[in-house]
């Protein structure tokens, strides 16, 4: 199984990759770096149609950033968020992010990950120019920092690291029969080993700043109005106060009220020194929380 | 240092000149949930049986990590050290629970036996443990004498899921734990799945041909077509951009709600 890739990495690539991946590992503030992305979907029952999402993307994000994504709809906004997020495989490019994929589950309580690289990886078939390491240590004046490169890391890896370091809010709540909306926000919490109690108390102070009213707390969000699952998804979403977030249109379905609390969190997580990316459509509150802006603009033709 | 808990290296099984599966390679982790997926005849069902040791592989490597930290040939076992194992640490709950509980004994009799099968001796303690089980699963515990005939095929699925986890195993086998009940049981026995998986940082091996069922259960997925594993990864990676024809073709073949 080969996976298709649209962006043939030259020389030049490979060497500037190298030199950016040591400069992202000696600069502690700098938290994610992506170099070159691209994304292209093959349709194969479709005939194998490619439709080019995302061309040679680079971003840096550095804690206490903000970097709000614009550009017309079809431009890869979101297909870029999900590339940093690993639920889509980037076509070529490397994104390194700052953090761990030690796996410390509440069972393993502080057990680190091995070097084994999972099927996916294999599936994947690096090309022969990739160098890019699966992890890799580097020194800087606060001690060991830990670097893992996404592209390439294994679903054991990247699972690590959503729950210590990336965080994701999506565009719609992915509902789950049964679990209730406390629970639903609760369980990133209880996924790093914090007592449910805690995790629940947590729960309820942010459910309530986002004005979530208290008799639906009990009950799984699958009824509630759009508004309202955005709100749990946001309160699910920040709940562990990632270092790096990465919001997906927050605010989409929210009335300006609501509005305002998000850009309140999302400000707030900012400034703690998070770094951000987000997808934001109304202008009030790109304006409340941007502290720069990456146009993308819509990949034309598929790149030979 | 987290290591695998399994690793299958070229796994193979045939059926004369039929293959079962072919070349499967990958390895399992504590906590995780893996589901192979795949439609009739696409090898998942043999890959189970195989990596279970109910069937013997034809090529291949198996090792399990043992408790004490060693790599366990599993190919080469003994048939007393396999049945100790699958006593011990693991687990395989089958498609249909009758097939997976003892009809003769009582529901209380059927989650405590395994434990006497592992050295329990204490009548009063292994019913209480027995009960609380039964409990966890959400069945009515004044029940707890009565045969498994009388419960209802969800209830069945339950107690069968109570039996195999009293013990408290590492790895789990499910042969599509959830096919044949109405979808309302089946929310019930997944919501069950998912919060024992957590709980108990157990590993599980999950066939089935819902992706449903995947999506909602499993931190990894393997796609196998006509004996062969054709993608695996991050479930929402495979669900939400799966590379293969056939994976394509699967994700969009679901119908919505």
């Amino acid at each position: 199984m080969t996976l298709t890739a649209t962006g043939t990495d030259t020389l030049g690539d490979v060497a500037k990759r190298d030199v950016a991946q040591r400069d992202f590992a000696a600069n502690d503030a700098l938290m994610l770096r992506a170099l070159g992305i691209s994304k292209t979907f093959t349709l194969h029952p479709q005939g194998g149609v490619q439709i080019p999402a995302l061309h040679k993307v680079d971003l840096d994000v550095s804690r206490g950033e903000c970097i709000v994504l614009v550009g017309p709809s079809g431009a890869g906004k979101s297909s870029l968020l999900r590339c940093l997020y690993g639920n889509y495989l980037a076509s070529a490019g490397a994104i390194y992010v700052r953090g761990s994929a030690l796996s410390t589950t509440a069972a393993a309580g502080g057990a680190t990950v091995g070097a084994a690289v999972g099927v996916a990886a294999a599936n994947r078939g690096a090309p022969a120019d990739r160098s890019a390491p699966v992890d890799e240590r580097a020194q800087d004046g606060h001690g060991t920092a830990v670097c893992t490169e996404l592209t390439h890391a294994s679903p054991h890896q990247v699972i690590a690291l959503r729950r210590q370091t990336l965080g994701y809010v999506s565009q719609f709540l992915h509902v789950i029969p049964r679990v209730s909306t406390l629970s639903i926000v609760a369980e990133p919490l209880v996924l790093r080993g914090i007592g449910a109690r805690e995790a629940e108390d947590r729960a309820r102070a942010l459910l309530s700043r986002l004005m979530v009213p208290q008799r639906l707390w009990t009950l799984p969000p699958a009824t509630f109005s759009g508004g309202e699952q955005q709100r749990v998804n946001i309160a699910r979403g920040l709940i562990a106060e990632h270092p790096i977030l990465l919001l997906d249109e927050p605010t989409a379905s929210l009335d300006a009220e609501n509005r305002d609390v998000v850009a309140e969190l999302i400000v707030e997580a900012r400034e703690r020194g998070a770094a951000i990316v987000g997808i934001f459509h109304d202008e009030e509150t790109r304006n409340k929380v941007a502290t720069r802006r990456l146009e993308l603009k819509p990949v034309l033709r598929a790149v030979a | 240092m987290m290591e695998p808990l399994l690793k299958v290296r070229q796994l193979s099984k045939r059926y004369g000149s039929r293959i079962g599966c072919e070349n499967v390679s990958f390895d399992m982790y504590p906590g995780e949930v893996l589901c192979v997926v795949g439609e009739s005849g696409s090898g998942k069902s043999t890959l189970l049986n195989t990596l279970a040791l109910r069937t013997p592989a034809d090529a291949g490597s198996l090792q399990y990590a043992t408790t004490q930290g060693d790599w366990l040939d599993l190919l080469t076992l003994s048939e007393p050290r396999r049945r100790m194992l699958m006593r011990t640490e693991w687990g395989f709950v089958e498609q249909n629970p009758r097939d997976g509980l003892r009809a003769a004994v009582s529901a209380g009799a059927n989650i405590g036996e395994p434990l006497m099968a592992v050295g329990a001796r204490h009548y009063g303690q292994i019913r209480d443990t027995a009960a609380q089980w039964m409990d966890r699963v959400e069945l009515d515990t004044a029940r707890i004498d009565e045969l498994p005939a009388a419960f209802s095929g969800g209830m069945q699925q339950r107690l069968q899921i109570a039996r195999n986890l009293v013990t408290n195993p590492r790895l789990v086998f499910m042969d599509e734990p959830t096919a044949g009940l109405d979808v309302s049981v089946q929310a019930r026995l997944l919501d069950l799945l998912r919060t024992l998986t957590s709980q108990l940082h157990l590993s599980a091996l999950v066939v089935t041909h819902d992706i449903g069922v995947a999506r909602l259960l499993a931190h990894r997925l393997m796609v196998m077509q006509h004996g062969q594993v054709v993608e695996a990864g991050l479930t929402d990676q495979v669900l939400d951009d799966p590379q293969h024809p056939y994976t394509q073709l699967l994700v969009s073949s679901v119908l919505p709600v």
